[in-house]
């Protein structure tokens, strides 16, 4: 696709010989720096706690060394191909994530969630390793999109069946495990998302009325795909989920650009946005509260009421300035509920200051790149699109959940991408990046230096 | 470009117009270049990249704003808990008089860590005020805070290196000028009564006591518990003031004390000149101007000299003598002891003393005595008695006799304070003789110390409406040993609530003996 692939093109035959490096050392080498630099946030907060690099640092280590070995071990198996990044990138941001949790443990004696993060850990790498193992090749996928969508839905309205937590109706709780169904249909609805593009594409791109220079597809491709969100959508506001719910929704926009290129689902994909987020934030108080919070964080201050949860977060940011105050030495506590789930990234901020903040929002940049460089070096679209849907969902939650702690955004309760106490997110995230390392093995083992006719 | 270029040109246009479109030279270097089957999806993913892209940079400027450009802002919002968390982290300093400390800090385990303890918290309680995470500080709490809560940047052992490591150091210590046993002594002989002692070493201005009475303690403020809000609301709708700092913040009509003033402005002046000459002042004494006649609690005031009128306290002698210096000298000699002074910080600030300056003969003739508009602090008459022991030199009163870093390293000293010449070495000198004629046969007696030299002056003011109010007990004095080349201490007592007669015999019967127990434990003997 570039002059240098077309010089290869132009090769003779010699350049079928050239495979590309697997890269399996480089991955290693990543994943040893990955651990080291967990144990090491885990010995800073020690350190500054009380002094003392904590009794737990070796075991802590070596338990996060040796999924990471097993994970490494399972993609040099069945996957010599992959990509060398994204496996070290879920390691440390999940190494990261369980030290800003135990770091916060510290602070409630009494609620330690770091140990069943732990748990929750694991089983995300198992999972990580069962995909890349079993899941020989991710066209399998495809097969089954409507199993998947079904799937989503049924874990979609789960939790209706169970009493509402904290205002929201997300949660199954199953043998003291809380449980977010949510999170996994977020890769099921992915899948199924892709597979339906990519066998509609050409329906949905050459069809329908023209407006300006703005083409719109017809009502009859449009319905199922349509229906399908409106369904997953209409659930999700049922169950007060608001950042899933523009999740999904960003999701289904950058999909059916992807597969079709029309700039038209961009401005219908707005318009709807617009309209959603307007009848939402006029239907529901809850909304409506929290588009108030964000135009004004500091209403309640102003009011005598004290700070709120972003009033507050807004001042653990601050606080770290650019360098932070380091590991274990701010008051994140400060924001008190959901420090250690939606609001880990203000604990990240105030201690890791500017700097450790952008470093990590740039390994997050880094993961969401290498998903679209899979995407792009596939050459069977729904390969392309699952790729490319993958990324966007680590992309957008990131964006939803940052921003909405920053005040870039309304706040929208979400779990950060493998920081955030939460075990179903944790697991979801081991899946998309093992199905990432699952398509750029595929792409790069087909790789064999000529052009595809 | 519109999306109608790619699709509907042919193939080798559409994969050219890729090629120059992707300038992604690693994509052919890790995966290869790989043509689109259909429709240039490779370009769309493109898009989409970018799109992701700018919502993560728009993450990191957002985070920007809030981390450096607002940083201070949001820092400095009186919600943010930060602060005061931080000012709590770690041990206060300590205020300490001679090498003991009379602070201390106690870790309560809370949000807000260390909170403030006193020993021996009613004694010294206008000496150091309360720090309390409620309600503040106050005194010295306040005026050396910033040292005590290691804020400080004379504690960092070199410059900025707080802001590099972002660390505070520890709270430095406070050392005072206070001597314990006189401090002790007048908090003993006020005895719950309502009133204040001020001491100060002559020759330089230290502060040897400050006792206010009824005091309070301020550790019961130090927290930030239900118990210290109703410890506020007690203390301050408490009749006796307890809180009120009777020795610097209480200005009283100085009475009788205040003849030491119009005797030190009438022998500058020249309007007397031997201390035994018969004045022509009539007993008693009509005021310009009016058909008030001021008299005398004794007899004998008529045409008394100046020796006799101060030993025996003459009103009339001395509000003639006033009104003879007159208003320029008297304002003038008042305000170099420091009367109208609204400057003077010790280092926290003292309420001033007053000499009205705008006044007609007959208020004059008051003012000269201590009654009309003229208040004195207890801290400004030991000024007055100081500077008559200092042949005429008042040095400015100070309480921090140095600073220290936590373990002992000084920051900083008193340092050398001049003094400022109130009046003639050879005035000072005969006031000298005065004051010590008042305690020797005069109504100061009952100051008297064996073996040291004292010199003193009663005063009974009267105040309230009429003046139907129980009258103040005043006594200033000065003493030294015998063997001593000037006064070692100079002392200021009131007596709010003085019992006995209407007389002179307050000051020298409540005021005195409480001034006596001050020098005697500054001396020593």
């Amino acid at each position: 696709m570039t002059k240098a692939g077309t010089t290869v093109a132009a090769a003779p035959a010699p350049a079928r010989a050239v495979r590309l490096p697997r890269r399996r050392g480089v991955e290693l080498a990543l994943l040893v720096l990955a651990v080291l630099l967990s144990v090491y946030g885990y010995c800073a907060v020690g350190l500054a706690r009380t002094g003392t690099v904590p009794p737990g640092a070796v075991g802590y280590g070596a338990g996060l060394g040796v999924l990471a070995l097993f994970a490494h071990i399972a993609v040099r198996i069945r996957a010599p191909y992959a990509d060398p990044l994204p496996l070290p990138i879920g390691v440390l941001l999940n190494g990261l994530g369980l030290v800003l949790i135990y770091r916060l443990d510290l602070e409630t004696p009494g609620d330690r969630a770091a140990p069943t993060q732990l748990v929750w850990s694991t089983l995300g790498v198992g999972l990580f390793i069962g995909v890349v193992l079993v899941l020989r090749d991710h066209r399998v996928l495809q097969r089954y999109s409507y199993v998947c969508v079904v799937a989503a839905l049924v874990l979609l309205l789960l939790p209706i069946l169970f009493p509402a937590v904290n205002g929201a109706r997300i949660w199954i709780r199953i043998a003291g495990f809380s449980i977010q169904p949510g999170e996994f249909a977020k890769v099921l609805l992915a899948v199924f998302f892709a597979a339906y593009l990519a066998a509609n594409r050409s329906a949905l791109s050459h069809t329908g009325r023209r407006l300006w220079r703005l083409q719109f597809p017809t009502g009859r491709v449009l319905g199922p795909i349509l229906t399908i969100w409106l369904l997953s959508v209409g659930v999700l506001v049922l169950e007060r989920d608001l950042g899933t719910s523009l999740l999904f929704f960003g999701l289904f926009v950058v999909l059916l650009y992807v597969a079709t290129g029309r700039t038209g689902w961009i401005a219908v994909g707005l318009v709807l946005a617009v309209l959603g987020a307007f009848a939402v934030g006029r239907l529901e108080p809850h909304v409506g509260g929290r588009i108030e919070d964000w135009l004004h964080p500091f209403a309640t201050i102003e009011a005598g009421l004290g700070p709120n949860q972003l009033a507050q977060s807004l001042f653990a940011f601050a606080a770290g300035g650019v360098l932070g105050t380091g590991l274990g030495l701010g008051h994140s506590v400060l924001i008190g509920f959901a420090t250690k789930s939606d609001f880990i990234l203000a604990t990240a901020g105030e201690e890791l200051g500017l700097a450790g903040l952008a470093a990590i929002v740039l390994l997050y940049a880094l993961l969401v790149e290498r998903g679209y460089r899979a995407g792009l070096a596939l050459r069977e679209p729904f390969g392309r699109l699952l790729a490319v849907g993958l990324a966007s969902i680590v992309a957008l939650q990131v964006f939803v959940i940052a921003g909405g702690v920053t005040g870039l955004i309304p706040l929208t309760g979400m779990a950060m991408p493998f920081l955030a106490q939460g075990g179903s997110s944790v697991v979801t995230n081991w899946a998309i990046v093992a199905l990432l390392i699952r398509i750029s093995d595929s792409a790069r083992s087909q790789y064999d230096g000529v052009e595809a006719p | 470009m519109t999306e109608d270029d790619g699709r509907q040109a042919p193939v080798s246009e559409r994969n050219r117009g890729t090629v120059t479109e992707c300038d992604d030279q690693e994509a052919v270097t890790e995966y290869g270049g790989l043509p689109d089957s259909g429709r240039p999806m490779a370009r769309y993913i493109r898009h989409a990249c970018v799109f992701c892209a700018l919502l993560l940079a728009a993450l990191l400027v957002n985070a920007t704003r809030v981390q450096v450009v607002r940083s201070r802002e949001y820092d400095a919002n009186p919600a943010n808990r930060r602060a005061a968390i931080a000012r709590y982290e770690q041990p206060r300093g300590d205020i300490l008089v001679g090498d003991e400390p009379v602070t201390g800090s106690m870790d309560t385990g809370e949000q807000l860590r260390h909170e403030r303890t006193y020993r021996n918290g009613p004694l010294y309680a206008p000496v150091t005020g309360f720090a309390s995470q409620t309600y503040g500080t106050t005194f010295l709490e306040h005026s050396e805070d910033a040292l005590l809560s290691g804020t400080d940047p004379v504690l960092s052992p070199l410059p900025l290196w707080n802001d590099v490591t972002r660390t505070r150091n520890r709270g430095g210590d406070v050392v005072t000028t206070l001597n314990r046993q006189a401090q002790e002594a007048a908090y003993r002989g006020l005895a719950g009564r309502k009133g204040a002692v001020a001491a100060i070493e002559p020759a330089t201005g230290r502060v040897l006591a400050l006792v206010t009475s009824p005091s309070y303690d301020p550790a019961e403020l130090s927290g930030n518990s239900e118990a210290v809000e109703s410890a506020w609301a007690r203390l301050n709708h408490d009749p006796e003031k307890p809180m009120l700092n009777r020795a610097v913040r209480q200005t009283y009509p100085p009475g009788s004390t205040f003849k030491v003033v119009t005797a030190a402005a009438a022998l500058d002046a020249g309007v007397v000149t031997d201390l035994d000459e018969r004045t022509d002042s009539p007993d008693p004494y009509r005021l310009p101007g009016t058909t008030t006649r001021l008299t005398n609690e004794g007899d004998g005031c008529a045409n008394a000299s100046v020796r006799d009128a101060f030993e025996w306290s003459c009103n009339t002698v001395f509000a003639k003598l006033g009104v003879d210096v007159g208003v320029q000298a008297m304002t003038d000699t008042a305000q170099a002891f420091g009367f109208n002074d609204t400057g003077l910080r010790i280092p926290f600030a003292v309420s001033p003393s007053t000499f009205d300056t705008r006044v007609d003969k007959a208020q004059l003739a008051l003012s000269s005595i201590g009654q009309y508009n003229t208040r004195a602090t207890p801290l400004q008459m030991a000024m007055v008695a100081a500077t008559v022991a200092d042949g005429g030199v008042l040095h400015t009163p100070y309480l921090v006799e140095r600073t220290t870093r936590h373990g002992g390293e000084t920051v900083a000293g008193s340092g050398v304070r001049p003094g400022r010449q109130v009046m003639r070495p050879s005035t000072a000198a005969r006031l000298k003789e005065l004051m010590a004629g008042v305690v020797r046969d005069g109504t100061g007696t009952r100051a008297g110390i064996r073996g040291a030299l004292v010199g003193g002056k009663t005063g009974t003011a009267q105040h309230g409406v009429g003046n139907t109010g129980v009258p103040y007990a005043w006594f200033v004095s000065w003493a030294q040993t015998e063997d001593a080349l000037e006064p070692q201490v100079a002392v200021a007592v009131v007596v709010e609530d003085a019992s006995g007669d209407r007389g002179e015999i307050s000051g020298g019967g409540n005021a005195a003996p409480i001034a006596k127990d001050v020098m005697r434990a500054v001396l020593g003997v």
